[in-house]
Order: structure tokens, then sequence, then C-alpha cells
């Protein structure tokens, strides 16, 4: 969901290699950043694991826009926080990623003129606070469903990196939903933006776990390998079973007429988002796209002179001491 | 870039008198600054009392292929763990 879409690779390597890798991955095993791998399975995880670093530094613009409009001192220290946790967890992801040998700059650069991707719901407004309420309830909800199962993953540094930000995830989901209890729960005018966050947030939250399993081509060998644990229909329908009954708590009205619990399934049956909506914000022309590139390729100019200076003071210091001893 | 700023890992010792133990990897020109992100990074809830950085070019490993010479001598080893061996349970503890 982080990471939607990732475009896997066909193996093409010497078939009694790959089957032996195989194996080590169905008898449970790690695949450590030094274990022979196959080129398709490096390519995919860093395609992946980056796609998934973007996501937490970008997903910070969104957040970040009502840090200094949070309404209480208290919830300014918990969304700073939580945003603070966002960076941590997309460099757990960026480490994890430059172990199949790309760099950091390399991953920054591919963002920064568009080569990879991060998730489609950055690419969507928070209008007002009850919408940061929604996105930790919501979005980081949705996060979670998609981080669990990855902490198994096969590859080493990328489960090890899901474990650390589990850990984390539950206070972002918890912050989001006490934030937006209390304006569910409080004047009839701030019911109505709570409901108005829930309406306008539902579909892009459900397009978190990337498109129907139908139109996901790429599924297969990434199951095989567990570089994905669940299809993303698994995952959306678990996000809905859970999301709804929460919802109603609230005393909000669900945002899609479509939801209905089907005793047959033992799930609730819902409405697709518009996956032309989908596709159309992932190309680029969501209603944030433009803004959230900006103001990435302007943090990363803006603090070029830092980083060279820090580097070149680094450089100045290890000569001395050098030439001291 | 050619000016990235040099890989550090990073090593925690936990609350309970353990070792240091690897977390993960940062970027940061010094020791200095590596052990400034390393707070900020891997410590952000307690998890931590000392901190360890070391420049990640400066550790040597084992490569995956040498497992069979560097591991098997000592699977053939059972009288290493004491339940190799019978003691009557009149000895007692031991
Ligand atoms: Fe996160
Ligand atoms: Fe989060």
């Amino acid at each position: 969901m982080y990471a939607q879409m990732v475009k896997s690779e066909a193996a093409q390597d010497d078939p009694e290699k790959l089957a032996a890798f195989q194996a080590r991955i169905d008898a449970g095993e790690k695949i450590e950043p030094k274990d022979w791998m196959p080129a398709a399975y490096r390519k995919t995880l860093i395609r992946q694991i980056g796609q998934h670093a973007h996501s937490e530094i970008v997903g910070q613009l969104p957040e970040g826009n009502w840090i200094t409009r949070a309404p209480t001192l208290e919830r300014k220290a918990i969304l700073l926080a939580k945003v603070q946790d966002e960076a941590g967890h997309g460099l757990y992801l960026y480490c994890a990623a430059e172990t199949l040998g790309v760099s950091r700059d390399e991953l920054t650069e591919m963002l920064l003129d568009g080569r990879m991707k991060y998730s489609s719901i950055f690419n969507y407004p928070t209008l007002n606070w009850s919408d940061i309420g929604a996105v930790g309830w919501l979005v980081d909800g949705a996060a979670i469903i998609n981080q669990v199962p990855l902490q198994r993953t096969s590859f080493g540094p990328y489960s090890r990196a899901m474990i650390r930000v589990c850990k984390e995830e539950s206070f972002h989901a918890r912050q989001g939903f006490d934030a937006i209890r209390k304006m569910a729960e409080g004047t009839p005018e701030q019911k109505k933006m709570a409901q108005d966050s829930v309406n306008r947030l539902w579909f892009p939250a459900l397009m978190m776990f990337g498109p129907s399993d139908k139109e996901s081509v790429h599924s297969e060998q990434s199951m095989a390998w567990k570089i994905k644990m669940n299809t993303n229909d698994e995952l959306r329908q678990k996000f809905v079973d859970q999301t709804v009954p929460q919802i109603e708590f609230l005393g909000l009205d669900l945002p899609d007429p479509g939801i209905k619990w089907n005793e047959e399934r033992g799930h609730y049956d819902y409405t697709d988002p518009d996956w032309s909506e989908f596709f159309d914000v992932i190309k680029g022309n969501g209603p944030c796209n433009t803004d959230r590139l900006a103001a990435r390729n302007k943090a990363w100019d803006d603090g070029a002179w830092v980083r060279d200076g820090l580097m070149a003071h680094a450089k100045k210091k290890a000569a001395a001491s050098v030439a001291a001893e | 870039m050619k000016n990235e700023w040099p890989l550090w890992e990073v090593f925690i010792r936990g609350q309970h008198g353990m070792s240091h133990r690897h977390v993960g990897s940062l970027h940061a020109p010094d020791a200095e600054m590596a052990i400034k992100n390393a707070r900020d990074v891997y410590t952000r809830r307690n998890e931590g009392l000392s901190i360890w950085v070391v420049e990640a070019n400066h550790i040597a490993a084992s490569s995956p292929s040498d497992k069979g010479p560097l591991y098997e001598p000592s699977e053939s080893k059972v009288y290493r763990h004491p339940t190799f061996f019978d003691i009557p349970d009149e000895v007692g503890a031991m």
C-alpha cells in the first residue's frame, strides 16, 4: 500500500540457483544482503522499499501542514512526535534499501525527478484539523494492515525495519482516532467536519492497497518470494472490516452506501474506489502531486549548503587530526 | 551525487545491562553527528543508554560462502553441550 503497483521483474537467473533460493524462502529463512539473490528479487525490492521510504517522507507534508495550527499545545506536541516518527520510518527503510546496493542520494534523486513513486494517498490535501485526525486513524490504520504481515517478509533488513515501524504505528492510529473522536463528539459543526473528513478520505484510503487483484498483474512472483505477503484485495477487505465498526462507534454515517455486512462471506461488502481516479493520481494528476514534489525538491536544494558545509568541516577536522599525529 | 555523507552502523545498549546491539545505519558527516542522529533515529522511546557508531566501510564481515568451513566443525562436537553427559539423579545439582 505504501508501495502500490510495484513492478516486479521476471527472474532470469540460473534455474538451479533460483530453485535453491526459493527453497530457502519456503523454509522461512531470511535473505541477508550478502547472500546470493536473483537480480529480479533485488530490483523489485529496491523499488518496493524505496517507494515505501519515499511515502514515509512525503507523508510528513500533509501532517506537517497542521503542526503550527494544532488546536492545543498537547495536540501539537503529539503531532510533532508523530511526524518525527515518520521521518524515522523513512530512514529505517532507506537503510534497508541501501543494503541492496543503491545509494541514498540515488534514491532521493529518483524521487525528486519522478522516476520513483510514493503512495497516492499523500497527493490528497489535509484541509482542516479534522483531516489530521482522519489521516492518523484511517491512513496509518491502513498502513498498519499492510505493514504487520511485512514483518515476516523474506528480506532480513526489510523485515527488521518493518518490526521497528510496527512498534511505533499504533501510537499514530490511536492519536488520530482520539483527535477525530473529539470532533465527532463535539459541537454539530465539529461533527459535520469529522463526517466530511471521513467522506473525503475513505476512498483514497482504500486506494492505498493498490489496484484490485483482477488488475494487479505483478503479484505472483512477489508472493512466492515473500516480498508481498497478501493480495491487495485481502488487505483492503481487512481494513474495511476493521474500520466500519469504528465509524459506527463514532456515530458517523458510513461514507459508502455499498457497505453492508455479508453474512455468507463473513465480511463487509463495499464499493471499490474509482480506479480511473487512482491511476490518474499515480500518473501525477492528483490534487497535490505538484506541491508535494516541489516541497521535496525545495527542501533538498535549500539543504545543499548544509550538507556540503558539514562534509567540508568533517574533512578538514579529519585532515587536521591526521596532521597532528 | 559526489558529496554523499558516509554511512555509519549504529549499535545501542538497551536498558538492562545488555551488550550493544546493531539497530541499523544512518548517514552523517562525522562521528559526532552520527551519534546525534542515532539518538534521534533510534532512541525516541528510551531504547538506549549508550550508542556506538562505526563507519560502515570499517566493518569486516565473514562471507556467506564461508558458512561451511566456519561453522560445520562445531556441529560434530556435541560433547560441548552439558546434555551430552548422563549424570545420575542421586548426584544432585551440577
Ligand atoms: Fe510510518
Ligand atoms: Fe505512521
